[in-house]
């Protein structure tokens, strides 16, 4: 494969399907899937069949087009690529799918029912880069993906770049670590490349623990391609020949998708020896992870890659340095590696143009909760938090008030509706006591409690601590044991000292991640929400009416 | 206690072939333990000692560690599974949207707690932290096929039909 | 043999490249309290009691795995290295079921050294007592897991001195739990070859030689690690 065969092979596909009338797409994301979208695909594709369509019409499965509170969604694309007329249902059932195909495709007469608004600010206040083709390719056929351009980016890499110059872009684009802690990639990738060692290796993370997020599963499932692709350029850059992909088991459509891509990638020699007959290699191989949590954490992550217990052990040693079978080992971040490929085939300073002053670029949020759209969504960083809830959100559903924001899942922290105003950006978070995360964004109304909310992620850490070092192991015992306390109006006023006490702990003595941010919630919600921990411990009673019912229900479980 | 277990398995069960091909795949390697235990819950439903055991001399691994490995992770099971499972999300997404009550309705219905199999091994209940699913929360997983928009009495429904 | 200085509790001190945080204190004859650390095995970091203050890093350094740098300034017992240290101590005595009135080790335990050495007098922490099990099956050996701390040290001197790696942690969290090979009972262990090493380094009376009443696990021989690795690696039987 070279430059020529690529274009052509991308051009070919793209010709063909210009040719015909119409390219239907129909989201079988997660969210779309379990709303019935396999039988919204096999509806069209049999009644294109039975109107003697098929070669007019194609009808195509895509990954998450991030309305999933909408499903299931079908795009139809009429015309050539460029200029095509688009037309985006939603909330497609069997039976609207045969309209679509009998009024629409048949007959030329758009439905002007379950019909999206383009204009709506859930699409126009987007931005996308990491998912400008996923909702759109078919994820398992790759020349869809190529006729969207994927491998582009590595066909000039690996001909006209030296792996210094592909560094110097993805420096100069100024993007940082997707995963949460936002790391500048550039100068990760730098470390490694200028670390000694016999091989290299670049791991993609995939294990998205964070309850309340699945960015990195969209991409994953969506879009598999630009991953290996921006992990290929991370191997170009730094002198690695081996990638793995860590992936939750808990996606099991996304571990398909990435073996099917793999294997395609191979194939055409995209992945593998001689990429594009240079000199340069890259393989790809999947590490499905078995729940834990913890394997977030880069050190825990590599034990788990070795086949170990994922405990995370002290750095230094750092990653860069001694890492994946005491290799230099670099570690991004699906979103982060998603990003490379843009960068590298529009240039840093294209990148770098987007965002604010130190974030740039865009964010993948998953924007859950009780919010009206609950989807995937990819705006500038630098957006407000009232933007992305109440217009691209379209704000909270059955007229209830905003209470807080979730961000940054066990590791991050409530924002209340004074910050509604906040630039999301890796700074600003911080500042108000959560972080960026990885994404996950929890919308709470009136109907949440704080403390139980608190309680909640204290628990999820509780249980999903690795047990080596004791501050975490025991720590978060204590912490939740305090919570569930003033949850069900047994604490008394020192109970928070002794948190505050037990959190300084934690933050300060625990070995990885986890334990250091486990007290996050708590002293976010301390923070901004005193007041409610008050009630329930000084009025024994929680202004959401939440908690009565959640101590039963711990009862019951108990 | 130790079965003998020199390859092949002496029990001539066709399970064991299939794991010693995917053994032998990832080349006998010990750092494919997780792929190899993936491998082998696939095809035996669960991790029984002695499938444990021939893993960890396969691999050339002291069973503690094999045994270790197995019990750090969720997705293990040393158990059998029910006849059927069903997971109730208990996410961020799902749990400020009421997850906690439906798991307390199908604990209380199937009289176990989340990690457990019933009596009669119909049903397992199994809690999990996020299937990425939060789009549609409440979730619920009903035997792998994720349904969306559940409350109790959608579950229990389910779930009944299942007895 | 390079050597670098530093500066540890305002004091100047030098030290060996590569040497640890933690044998920089020793030789200086700076008391860190410690649990996982056992001289003769490697260091995993993990009970937390020798984190020092390292001027200019945010972040806490665990003494035993962080090397002694050119320039570094250290502070071993700062008012809120303290804290900590007596924290994680009650943490661990809230967490099992440590009675020192019944224990074998009372008097000789690690654990209860370094409360008295923090001036423990009570834990603030809720006590969870857990329901875990004596495991006395093997001819010559108890496992009481209700005192058992999870230092690890019986795992690494199973696996490293030994060589046997009978033992190992199983489980996560609060329910992690040290086995022997899948689980089973201690005597019905296959790789086990009973030298008791294990039972010599456990800080606490969680390991311990039958026939023993409370208080009667004096001899614990903690030297003898050196004393092996001298003679494996350095050929020397220096007793």
């Amino acid at each position: 494969m070279n430059r020529e065969e690529l274009e052509a092979l991308a051009a070919r596909r793209r010709a063909a399907d210009g040719e015909r009338w119409h390219r239907v797409s129909v989201c079988c994301g997660s969210g779309c899937h379990s709303m019935g979208a396999e039988q919204v695909l096999a509806t069209l594709k049999g009644e294109v069949g039975a109107a003697g369509l098929t070669r007019e019409v194609q009808v195509h499965a895509s990954g998450c087009r991030g309305l999933c509170a909408a499903g299931t969604l079908v795009e139809v694309e009429s015309g050539p690529a460029d200029g095509a007329e688009r037309h985006l249902y939603v909330g497609v059932d069997p039976e609207v799918a045969v309209r679509i195909a009998r009024e629409h495709l048949v007959d030329g007469r758009p439905l002007s029912e379950h019909h999206a608004d383009p204009s709506d600010p859930f699409f126009a206040r987007q931005q996308r880069i990491v998912l400008e083709s996923a909702g759109r390719i078919d994820p398992e056929d790759l020349e869809s993906c190529l006729a969207a351009g994927a491998y582009a980016a590595l066909e000039k890499a690996v001909s006209e770049m030296t792996p210094a110059e592909v560094l110097a872009e993805v420096t100069a684009s100024g993007l940082r670590g997707r995963g949460g802690a936002g790391y500048p990639t550039g100068l990760k990738w730098s470390t490694v490349a200028k670390a000694a060692g016999d091989r290299k290796y670049v791991i993609c993370n995939g294990d998205e623990g964070d309850p309340g997020a699945f960015m990195d599963r969209s991409v994953l499932d969506g879009d598999p391609h630009r991953v290996l692709e921006g992990m290929a350029l991370a191997g170009y850059a730094v002198g690695a020949e081996q990638g793995y992909v860590y992936v939750r088991a808990e996606y099991p459509l996304a571990v398909k998708r990435l073996k099917i891509a793999i294997k395609q990638a191979e194939r055409l020699q995209l992945l593998g020896n001689r990429i594009f007959d240079s000199g340069f290699n890259f393989r790809v191989d999947i590490r499905i992870g078995a729940g834990a949590f913890v394997c977030g954490e880069e050190t825990a992550l590599m034990a788990s890659v070795e086949g170990k217990r994922g405990s995370p052990r002290p750095r230094p040693p750092w990653p860069a340095q001694r890492g994946l079978f005491g290799q230099p080992t670099l570690i991004n971040n699906v979103e982060t590696l998603a990003n490379v490929p843009a960068i590298v085939r529009r240039g840093g300073a294209w990148f770098a143009g987007i965002g604010t002053a130190k974030s740039k670029g865009t964010k993948v949020f998953a924007l859950a909760g009780k919010v009206r759209h609950t989807g995937l969504i990819e705006v500038p960083m630098g957006t407000t938090l009232r933007e992305i809830i109440f217009e691209v959100g379209g704000g909270i559903p059955g007229g209830r008030a905003f209470k807080a924001a979730q961000t940054g899942g066990p590791s991050g922290g409530c924002i209340p509706a004074s910050h509604l105003d906040l630039p999301v950006d890796y700074e600003s978070l911080a500042a108000v006591g959560s972080i960026m995360g990885s994404g996950g964004l929890i919308v709470m109304d009136e109907t949440s409690c704080m403390v139980d909310v608190a309680r909640y992620f204290m628990g999820f850490c509780r249980e999903e601590s690795c047990g080596k070092c004791i501050p975490c192991r025991a720590g978060t015992v204590q912490m939740h044991e305090l919570l569930g306390k003033i949850a069900a109006g047994r604490g008394e006023l020192d109970d928070l000292g002794r948190l505050e006490e037990l959190a300084d702990l934690l933050g300060a003595a625990s070995l990885c991640g986890l334990g250091q941010t486990a007290p996050n919630p708590v002293l976010s919600t301390l923070r901004h929400f005193k007041d409610e921990y008050l009630a329930h411990i000084e009025e024994r009673r929680c202004p959401a009416g939440v908690c009565g019912a959640g101590a039963r229900a711990e009862e019951v479980r108990a | 206690m130790m079965p003998v277990a020199s390859p092949p398995h002496p029990s001539g069960d066709k399970r064991f072939k299939m794991l010693d091909a995917a053994m032998k795949r990832h080349r006998f390697q010990p750092d494919a333990l997780l792929e190899i235990l993936h491998q082998a819950q696939e095809l035996f439903g669960f991790l029984a000692d002695d499938v444990l055991l021939y893993v960890a001399r396969c691999l050339k691994l002291p069973p503690s560690r094999v045994y270790g490995v197995a019990t750090f992770y969720n997705f293990f099971s040393l158990e059998p599974k029910g006849e059927h499972t069903c997971t109730v999300c208990t996410g961020t997404a799902c749990y400020v949207k009421g997850a906690g009550g439906i798991l307390a309705a199908v604990e209380r219905e199937a009289g176990v707690k989340a990690g457990d199999t019933t009596a009669d091994g119909k049903l397992s209940v199994v809690e999990a932290r996020c299937v990425g699913a939060c789009g549609i929360a409440p979730a619920v997983v009903f035997d792998g096929e994720v349904a969306g928009g559940q409350t109790a009495v959608t579950v229990l429904e389910r779930v009944r039909r299942w007895r | 043999m390079s050597v670098v200085t530093l500066t540890l509790d305002g004091r100047p001190v030098s030290a060996r490249e590569g040497a640890t945080l933690l044998e920089v204190c020793q030789e200086s004859g700076v008391a860190l309290p410690t649990l996982c650390h056992l001289d003769g095995l490697s260091d995993v970091g993990a009970c937390r009691l020798c984190l020092v203050e390292v001027a200019g890093q945010r972040k806490l350094a665990a003494a035993c795995v962080t090397q002694a740098q050119e320039g570094m300034e250290i502070t071993t017992g700062s008012e809120r290295l303290v804290r900590y240290r007596r924290q994680i101590v009650e943490l661990l005595f809230a967490e099992r079921n440590h009675v020192c009135a019944v224990c074998v080790a009372n008097g000789h335990c690690d654990l209860q050294r370094l409360a008295a050495s923090l001036g423990i007098d009570h834990v603030r922490y809720a006590y969870q007592h857990p329901a875990l099990r004596l495991d006395a099956s093997h001819p010559r050996f108890v496992a009481d897991h209700d005192r058992c701390v999870l230092c690890t040290r019986c795992v690494r001197v199973c696996d490293e001195i030994e060589g046997a790696h009978t033992w190992d942690v199983a489980g996560r969290a609060a329910g992690c739990q040290v086995v022997t090979d899948l689980a089973a009972p201690w005597g019905e262990s296959a790789s086990c070859t009973g030298c008791g090493k294990c039972v010599q380094v456990c800080p606490t009376g969680a390991l311990f030689e039958k026939e023993q009443a409370a208080g009667g696990m004096l001899s614990k021989h903690r030297d003898f690690l050196t004393y092996l690795k001298n003679a494996r690696e350095k050929k020397e039987w220096l007793r």
